[in-house]
């Protein structure tokens, strides 16, 4: 086994001696980096963002932008990290560096004031600046509207005229702007120049995943290389807590101050990583990262499609899996409800072999499931084909990047104006995510009419047992459940519904 | 023009210029304090041993489990204190308390080789607490009338016979959120001693001068031995005006017990439990109007949350009641102000300091009874303005000045913004939808620049002129992000006469310039730049002598500009470096000390009267909102901002504060949302949102999807630097359009003449229920349609028999405060 070492702005270091459960913010900060900020160390503010290369969806490699505060360094073992230190050009001897260009837009649009959050705004931005196909350059040199050349880009209040996704800065927080300058940053970036390092960077192998075993104090990070060694070492480390993203275990470690004698990660095992569609359902690997899935389905799963750009931010879907969000079992996760709807199971491997369970019968109680110690999710089914009429309803306080309250998926098969089939799942009122049965026996068989809705607005109200917290209140929890199933009528469009 | 206000030729003021950091920023090379603990060798780190109860006696704290940890080097406690046990100014907020005052609050610090090593230390230290009777909530204080500090009262006119003359009067009760500043840098300090025992503090302060103070009188040392430097802050907001000195201080005592450098960083969490907040307030209030909905009289009482010790809350609720009247005419009134003593975290400055709550209840009023009045709210706000010429006061006796600004910004928004066009296009919008209906509002602000304590209106500054023509400047002011740095810079280039390539400023520091105010009270550039100004005047006068000399002429006639000395009516030039060095070489001193105060300022707080400011600033802006009618979701579909800055001293920088301003004063207005456990369990008085997962500031999605901000032109201010007008606070307060936007929004779902009732922050949540109540004002008013009076809700003249009271004024908000079980998840 090599010594764990990671490559930062081009310079490559050992990881030791930092202990095992520390953050790549920490790390950074230690070696000097300063730039990266520790805003709240839970992955909601952003100051923390930096650039990791990671196997493209349509290049070999991407650039992608995740929180520092949350990944232990150990699990950057032969991983290439930039930060906002990296990017500039340092200029010749004597000049000043040459800013990057998101570095120049941010400076002189006024897009920073204190500065604290913007070396993380540049890192995710850059992310943005380098996505493959944002911004295509024509043979002339130069930049055309995206939207003009891919079809699938569009010009709204989300996306600039250059390509630029907003929601690409939906994980960063500034307090002072306003945001309208930092916009206006985004909007402007060009496309990568042809001697681009890191643009170049792209068109090459990714790192190739370390296996790591990585002990310092008696505690150890370990990452294997195939499934089968992971699953012997599950059986023989029953304790051991299993990453994918670290999305969570970083809050627990930061938050909570949690510390494991043995964290394992998965979230490069071939085995978890593949998306594979069937003639009878499509199987998505549980390390896949969301955004992962998101760009690899492409809107072939209209209910995921509608779920990932409110699920958290870009810069948690860049490291959170299917895989994690089902195993930690929160009641407000955001998949849940609609994995439910869309009638998936998991499966579920083990050093003896695998099993097949349906969703619905996977939760037991308060972030408890049927999972076995030594058990882990390999991958999530969803079965084919997919209903006709989806919507998936977050009712949260913030559009970006905020938690449920409640959480409504609603997966309904309608023919000739008669309800056939009715899915819907629920997050946000109960301890686990459920089905709402009764609310879907209302609906089975019924005319999709007014009275129909109505009625089974009635009973979806009272499904589950909403409780008040600092979200909402449970009157709010309920009529939202009553609410979404009448705002499903009145959005659902006559030719879907006849 | 006063000379004050004088701008010469080829101004470096009024240039747009992004902020003097930028590049450092956006490179992440910006030092802030916690970056210089990884340049600074041999660091100790500090941790807090917080006590999680809301009240209670500590009878017992034993330290030898947490001193046993590996790496724990020492335990502060009271006893260590050598000098004051005080962390305010007050002689009220103990540094080491011996009653535990709020959930959350440190008793003690230990110190360790590792911030692991602490945290481990502190976890370790065993606390025997006698628990006490607990007050929370601004009800509960009210009930049992738990108040501290002053009470003041705000009278004129005579409020009896302006109810007599009354032909419509209301009263109501409003209760409105607190609101966390969260900047994205907690506080923060790092401690070193010298070989003279003398104390070097770094600090993320608003204040060195007074964290200079209070560390000196907790080590019970002299000011000259105790130096505080703040390089920059990431983010302030008045957060870091009065709450760094008790975490500096606890560095410095650390410093000065172990010999090594001491460092105190909050996590999140040890910020948002410890540190104090905006304010919440309860308001009651009683209103009349006359036939033509012109405001008669107000009679309110507003009770501010001051939290466990006072603070800044007796300047705050002064200043909110120097407020209340907002941008109309109140010719009888009369305001109580009390402070609410609860157990919570001291609340504090926070942009604004108090204005913005007197102004949203008056707001808030206007928008509730203008259905009432059967008056649409723009116009009800209009016809109560201040008028220009007629010498009107506000309720605390100072003339308003420039009130034609009121309706120049206002009028200009309107046109700016077509907003005539654009309410036909809504009612158009809201006809064909019902599910969906959009408002829009306009409300306008007036906002009194200088501190209300006359004392703090001055400030000082270094200007040193270097041989080679080089200058540094320093003054008292500190860099949160507003841009103050980049703005002193422009004054000096432009009084100096030189580009502003040749100027550098230095951090700021208390052994540069002594007895600084608080960096608060929008007054930075005004105080600073005053000083700033002043000592490059001293020296360009040398300069000119010299110059003169050089030139054969006199020194009135010699004029310094973009570096070059020339005189009136000749060729002959003289440029700035040769300039300086023959200055050097005839032995006139290049360095001076600057000063100003602000004059014609007077307050007396026991009348409380007088004219405590120095001008007022102005704004309007108008709102465009879309609200789901299924959920009570929203969007800012449009924002239009006319905002008077006087003569911009940074066009850049100012716009950028009205932006962010208006930002952060929406955040608070609808969706920050501080909860606190009110209920008797075990975990009474925690806050429940107490991370950023569940303390949510606006993000991308709150930002206005067009947003128009424009700077009132030809506004020159003669009483403030280069005609400028402050720039920090006001614009927060611009944002009361959002909220009364959606107030519209809501009550366009039920018929027309009903008062809508909204919380604050009108979150989805709230403004569900503004939806749904709205909505069945349409059922009574059908079920009633032949009671027309009823139906039309206009209560005629009765002197309190309106339903206003009976409601809830906070109604959906309270629904949602009841005690639950928390999950802070980062939502995978």
């Amino acid at each position: 086994m090599v010594t764990p070492r990671i490559t930062v702005n081009g310079k490559e270091a050992p990881i030791a001696p930092a202990a095992p459960h520390t953050t790549a913010l920490d790390y950074l900060r230690e070696r000097g980096l300063t730039g990266t900020k520790e805003g709240c160390a839970e992955g909601e503010c952003g100051a923390c963002s930096v650039l990791v290369a990671r196997p493209g969806v349509n290049k070999p490699t991407d650039w992608v932008a995740v929180n520092a505060c949350l990944v232990p360094v150990a699990a950057l073992d032969g991983q290439e990290v930039v930060t906002s230190e990296g990017l500039a050009t340092p200029g010749e001897a004597g000049q000043p560096s040459v800013l990057h260009p998101v570095q120049e837009e941010m400076a002189v649009r006024g897009g920073s004031q204190c500065g604290y959050c913007t070396p993380g705004f540049i890192c995710s931005m850059a992310a943005e600046y380098y996505r493959p196909g944002r911004c295509p350059k024509a043979a002339d040199g130069e930049v055309h509207d995206a939207a003009a050349h891919t079809g699938a880009g569009h010009t709204d209040a989300e996306h600039g005229p250059n390509g630029f996704d907003l929601h690409a800065l939906s994980g960063n927080l500034c307090r002072c702007t306003g945001y309208r300058p930092i916009r206006d940053a985004a909007y402007a970036v060009g496309a990568p120049a042809d001697d681009d390092v890191l643009a170049h960077r792209r068109e090459l192998a990714p790192p190739a995943p370390a296996a790591t075993e990585y002990t310092q104090d008696g505690s150890s990070f370990i990452r294997k290389e195939t499934l089968a060694e992971t699953l012997e070492l599950l059986r023989d480390r029953p304790d051991a807590v299993v990453i994918a993203g670290s999305t969570d275990w970083g809050v627990e470690v930061n938050i909570r101050a949690r510390r494991a004698d043995c964290v394992v990660a998965l979230d490069r095992l071939a085995e978890l990583r593949e998306l594979r569609v069937e003639s009878g359902f499509i199987e998505i690997g549980a390390a896949l990262t969301l955004t992962e899935i998101e760009r690899r389905l492409d809107g072939g799963v209209p209910l995921l499609a509608e779920l990932f750009p409110q699920f958290a931010s870009r810069l948690i879907r860049n490291s959170a899996t299917l895989g994690g969000n089902l195993g930690t079992g929160s009641p407000i996760g955001d998949s849940p409800p609609v994995l439910l709807a869309l009638e998936a199971s998991v499966v579920l491997a083990h050093a003896d072999g695998e099993r097949e369970v349906p969703l619905a019968d996977y939760f037991t109680g308060y972030r408890q499931s049927v999972r076995r110690p030594g058990e882990l999710i390999r991958a999530v089914r969803i079965p084919l084909p997919l209903a006709r009429v989806t919507a998936f309803h977050k009712i949260a306080k913030r559009r970006f990047d905020d938690i449920s309250s409640v959480a409504i998926a609603f997966a309904l098969d309608i023919e000739d104006g008669i309800v056939r089939k009715a899915r819907i799942g629920l997050g946000g009122v109960a301890a686990t995510p459920i089905r709402a049965y009764a609310t879907e026996a209302a609906l089975e068989g019924k005319a999709w009419s007014a009275e129909t809705a109505e009625a089974a607005a009635r009973v979806l109200e009272s499904e589950g047992t909403p409780m008040s917290d600092h979200r909402a209140s449970a009157g709010y929890r309920s009529a939202m459940l009553g609410q979404s199933l009448l705002k499903l009528y009145a959005e659902t469009p006559e030719a879907v519904s006849a | 023009m006063s000379n004050l206000s004088e701008r010469p030729e080829k101004p470096v003021v009024g240039v747009p210029l992004p902020h003097e950091s930028a590049a450092l920023h956006v490179t992440g090379a910006a030092l802030y304090t916690d970056d210089l603990v990884y340049r600074t060798k041999d660091v100790l780190h500090a941790y807090p041993v917080q006590v999680m109860k809301a009240r209670g006696r500590i009878t017992g704290l034993r330290t030898e489990a947490a001193l046993a940890v590996p790496g724990v080097v020492r335990v502060l406690t009271g006893a260590d204190v050598p000098g004051v046990n005080d962390a305010g100014m007050k002689h009220d907020e103990p540094l080491f308390p011996d009653e535990v005052m709020f959930h959350g609050h440190a008793v003690a610090w230990v110190i360790g080789e590792t911030l692991e090593a602490a945290r481990i230390g502190a976890a370790a230290v065993e606390v025997d607490l006698d628990e006490l009777p607990s007050i929370i909530t601004l009800g509960e204080a009210i009930e049992a009338e738990s108040f501290h500090g002053a009470r003041p009262v705000m009278a004129t006119g005579d409020i009896e016979a302006g109810f007599a003359d009354s032909a419509h009067v209301f009263d109501g009760e409003f209760q409105f959120a607190d609101q966390e500043h969260f900047y994205l840098e907690t506080h923060a300090a790092l401690a070193y001693i010298d070989e003279a025992e003398q104390v070097f503090i770094q600090s993320s302060t608003q204040h060195p001068s007074e964290t200079q103070e209070i560390v000196a009188h907790v080590l019970g040392l002299h000011s000259h031995e105790v130096t505080v430097q703040c390089l920059r802050m990431g983010g302030g907001f008045g957060g870091k005006e009065m709450q760094p000195h008790g975490f500096a201080a606890i560095a410095a005592l650390g410093a000065k017990l172990t010999g090594r450098p001491v460092r105190v960083r909050l996590t999140r969490t040890q910020d948002l439990t410890m540190s104090g907040k905006r304010h919440g307030f309860h308001a009651a209030w009683r209103i009349g109007f006359d036939t033509e909905g012109r405001i008669q009289a107000l009679d309110a009482t507003l009770t501010a949350d001051g939290g466990w010790s006072l603070d800044l809350s007796e300047p705050v609720t002064a200043r909110a009641l120097c407020h209340i009247d907002n941008t109309y005419w109140i010719p009888n009134a009369r305001v109580a102000g009390r402070i609410a003593k609860t157990n919570k975290v001291s609340n504090t400055a926070f942009r604004g300091f108090g204005g913005p709550q007197g102004m949203l209840v008056i707001e808030d009023i206007l928008g509730r009874c203008a259905p009432l009045l059967g008056l649409d709210p723009a116009e009800l706000r209009k016809r109560n303005f201040y008028r220009p010429g007629l010498g009107q006061t506000t309720p605390y006796g100072q003339t308003v000045t420039q009130a034609e600004r009121i309706s120049a910004v206002w009028e200009q928004v309107e046109a700016d913004g077509g907003l005539a066009d654009r309410k036909r296009e809504i009612a158009a919008f809201n006809a064909a939808h019902p599910h969906t209906k959009r408002g829009l509002a306009i409300t306008g602000i007036k906002f009194g620049i200088s501190f209300n304590l006359t004392a703090f209106n001055q400030a000082g500054a270094l200007v040193l002129i270097y041989k080679d023509g080089s200058v540094l400047i320093t003054h008292g002011g500190t860099e949160m992000g507003q841009g103050l740095h980049t703005k002193m810079l422009q004054v000096a280039a432009t009084t100096l006469g030189i580009p502003l390539s040749k100027v550098r400023l230095a951090p700021t520091r208390t052994d540069k310039v002594p007895n600084t105010s608080a960096t608060a009270a929008s007054s930075g550039a005004d105080l600073n730049g005053g000083a700033v100004k002043n000592a490059c005047e001293q020296l360009r006068e040398r300069l000119l002598q010299v110059a003169a000399s050089q030139l054969g002429s006199n020194a009135s006639d010699v004029r310094i500009v973009e570096g070059v000395a020339r005189t009136l009516g000749s060729d002959q030039e003289l440029a700035w470096d040769d300039l300086v060095r023959t200055a050097y070489f005839q032995r006139v001193q290049l360095s001076a000390a600057g000063y100003y105060r602000t004059e014609g300022l007077h307050w007396d707080a026991k009348t409380f009267r007088g004219s405590p400011f120095k001008y007022f600033s102005y704004g309007a802006a108008a709102a465009e909102v879309e609200v789901d009618g299924f959920t009570g979701a929203y969007r800012i579909r449009r924002v239009d901002i006319v905002h008077d800055v006087g003569d911009s001293l940074s066009p850049m920088i100012d716009i950028g504060q009205v932006e962010g301003g208006f930002v952060q004063g929406a955040g608070w207005l609808t969706l920050e949302d501080l909860r606190w456990d009110t209920g008797d369990g075990p975990n009474r008085g925690r806050l429940l949102t107490q991370a950023a997962s569940t303390y949510k500031l606006p993000s991308f999605s709150e930002m206005p999807e067009e947003f128009n901000v424009s700077l009132m032109e030809n506004a020159t201010e003669e009483g403030a630097v280069y005609g400028s007008k402050a720039v920090g606070e006001p614009p927060l307060m611009l944002a009361f359009c959002v909220r009364e936007a959606l107030r519209q929004a809501a009550a366009a779902f039920g018929p027309s003449g009903v008062s809508v009732e909204l919380g604050a922050p009108a979150t989805p949540e709230a403004v569900f229920w503004a939806v749904q109540a709205a909505r069945q004002s349409r059922a009574a008013g059908e079920a009633s349609a032949a009671d027309p009076e009823i139906a039309a809700g206009a209560p005629a003249g009765s002197s309190s028999g309106h339903a206003l009271n009976g409601g809830s004024a906070s109604g959906s908000a309270a629904d949602g405060r009841t005690r639950a079980q928390t999950e802070a998840l980062s939502g995978a």
